[in-house]
């Protein structure tokens, strides 16, 4: 099978398939109902170490 | 001994520049073998006299010097870039500027990529560069990685700039939209870009705290994507290594479609990703509240970085294209919609408790009115990327009214509103000179914008019905000259938006200005207690 029509048959399938299960799965994988709460905290980041880096002490893991 | 490698290489590129100066078979590129000769022997005196004094880079303190470099670079540069475009619309609506004595150099076809570059990649670069420095280091509490790379990124891309409008002035250019450069200039950006990654991503790394923030997805989403399709559109190979002129690998409706994939995700993943990832971080920060709904920010993220890749083939309708690849441009513009609308609605609703902040706050109202701009021309977009629609809309003033409502509506206004962020924050100041003069700006500026988007639908849709006009007996009614004459008047309004919104540039240059100069300055800390008497 010459190049172009391989390409395009693998792109119309099984790429398309990964790609389309990868996404649903993304969507889910936000959804899931115990994330919420470290959602919360990762939304606030924006209002911690303004002036200065965290030290390591500081640092959350 | 890194020095010792450096007074090498810097070395070498002097002399090999002063080679091309000599060699050179075009006037852009001898120009730009003079600016690099210059650059290059310049840095390898400065590196040569500072052999032996140490820069230190304390863990403890974020990198702030180089976002204040990037600050001022985006105020410049945007003026600049405002100013070539004011001229080019004056150039369009009345044909005696360009001038006979600059034929060649400043006609409208010269200055036409020198403004697109200047907002763009200047502009909307530095701000970019700028507000991403700044971002990461504040969302992972750490300090920007890689020593002084940051300023070798801030110096680098003002070569590139100098390097790309120069060349366009002098002819040094490939022709392809939005990536006009020549070789050399695009091997160098690629340089530049690669340690802009190696920066941002080294601090991610580093970070202090367990997760990326959202914008920290974005601002990295635009900066690997624009990188592959950098490499990608600009695969030439050069005509002679001491010229500029390069012929491009790709040939055909490929290159065509390459250009495209390209030019609409400059559009989709620099003037939309990098600036979402402003929007994310700003707009909480202005309103003080986090953003609405975190878990739609990663939705709007997946859903708009797998949707924009794919609807580049909607800019070659009725073209050698297949008709397949342009139904799925279309299809996927279309599909687009929602993702974009979910981050406009996500970035309103943070506001969601504060909407009195709008009426006292004219920063924050900056802000809302570039993302309400955002979803205009996000609805706007994926309509006229519809065949039927595009048949009418194409190649007309419709299409350059629809990025200038983008452009000027939601990239100008994000980056204003970032700038006034930033500038107190940056300069240690207390507030703003004058909010006065930032409402002036905002209202300048809308005014400007809705004179422009205005005369551009009008015009633009008078002159696709008039093109498709045939009499009875079926032949064409107009001919080009007639459309061109009646489009006058819409010029001229339009010339006069641009006159408003560089016009609001101005007061901000000089509200910013007056800010570090004259606003309180910021006690130092507030933790250190002052006896009371």
């Amino acid at each position: 099978m010459e190049t172009y029509s391989f390409l395009r048959q693998f792109a119309d399938s099984w790429m398309l398939l990964f790609l389309f299960t990868f996404f649903i799965g993304v969507i889910l994988w936000a959804f899931r109902p115990w994330a919420s709460r470290s959602y919360r905290d990762t939304a606030n980041i924006p209002f911690r170490h303004e002036d200065r880096p965290a030290t390591d002490k500081e640092a959350r893991r | 001994m890194v020095n010792y490698i450096k007074l090498i290489a810097l070395g070498l590129v002097t002399l090999f520049a002063m080679m091309g100066i000599n060699f050179a078979r075009d006037v852009a590129y001898q120009f730009h073998a003079i600016i690099v000769a210059l650059v290059a022997g310049g840095l390898f005196i400065w590196t040569l006299r500072g052999i032996g004094t140490k820069v230190s880079h304390p863990q403890d303190e974020y990198m702030d010097g180089v976002i204040r470099a990037g600050v001022i670079a985006t105020a410049l540069w945007g003026v600049v870039g405002f100013l070539a475009g004011v001229f080019i619309a004056f150039q369009l609506a009345f044909p005696a500027l360009n001038f006979e004595w600059a034929q060649g150099y400043a006609n409208f076809g010269r200055l036409r990529p020198l403004h697109t570059s200047a907002v763009i990649f200047a502009f909307g670069g530095n701000a970019l560069i700028a507000s991403s420095f700044y971002v990461v280091q504040r969302t992972s509490a750490a300090r920007l990685w890689g020593g002084n790379l940051a300023w070798f990124v801030f110096w680098g891309y003002q070569l590139f700039i100098v390097l790309a409008a120069t060349g366009y002035l002098l002819g040094g250019t490939q022709s392809k939209e939005y990536a006009e450069p020549e070789w050399y200039v695009d091997l160098w950006l690629t340089i530049v870009w690669v340690a802009y990654l190696a920066v941002f991503l080294g601090t991610v790394i580093k970070r202090k705290e367990p997760h990326i923030y959202v914008a920290n997805w974005f601002y990295l989403a635009f900066i690997v994507t624009i990188a592959m399709l950098h490499v990608v559109n600009n695969m030439t190979i050069p005509v002679s290594i001491w010229g500029s002129k390069s012929v491009i690998v790709w040939a055909g409706v490929q290159d065509a479609m390459i250009q495209w994939w390209y030019g609409h995700n400059a559009v989709g993943f620099f003037l939309t990703a990098g600036f979402l990832g402003m929007m994310y971080y700003f707009i909480p920060k202005q309103a003080e509240r986090p953003v609405f709904s975190y878990k739609l920010s990663i939705i709007h993220f997946w859903a708009l970085i797998f949707l924009y890749i794919w609807a580049g083939p909607h800019h070659l309708h009725y073209t050698a294209l297949p008709d397949w690849a342009s139904t799925l441009g279309m299809v996927f513009s279309v599909v687009l919609w929602m993702p974009s609308w979910g981050g406009m609605i996500n970035g309103l609703m943070t506001l969601s408790g504060a909407w009195d902040k709008l009426r006292t706050d004219p920063v924050i109202r900056m802000m809302v009115i570039s993302v309400g701009f955002y979803g205009m021309s996000t609805f706007e977009g994926p309509m006229m990327s519809i065949r039927a629609v595009n048949s009418l809309s194409h190649y007309t003033d419709w299409t350059i009214g629809h990025v200038h409502s983008g452009a000027l509506g939601w990239n100008g206004m994000i980056t204003f509103g970032v700038l006034y962020f930033l500038v107190p924050v940056l300069w240690k100041r207390e507030r703003l000179y004058s909010l006065q003069l930032v409402s002036w700006h905002f209202w300048l500026a809308t005014i400007g914008i809705v004179l422009y988007a205005a005369s551009m639908w009008v015009t633009g849709i008078m002159e696709g019905l008039m093109w498709r006009e045939v009499d009875a007996n079926g032949f064409l009614v107009n001919s080009f000259a007639d459309t061109v004459a009646a489009k006058f008047p819409m010029y001229v309004v339009r010339a006069l938006g641009g006159v408003l919104f560089l016009a609001g540039a101005v007061v901000m240059c000089y509200n910013l200005w007056m800010t570090v100069r004259k606003a309180p300055a910021k006690e130092a800390s507030l933790s250190v207690a002052v006896p009371a008497e």
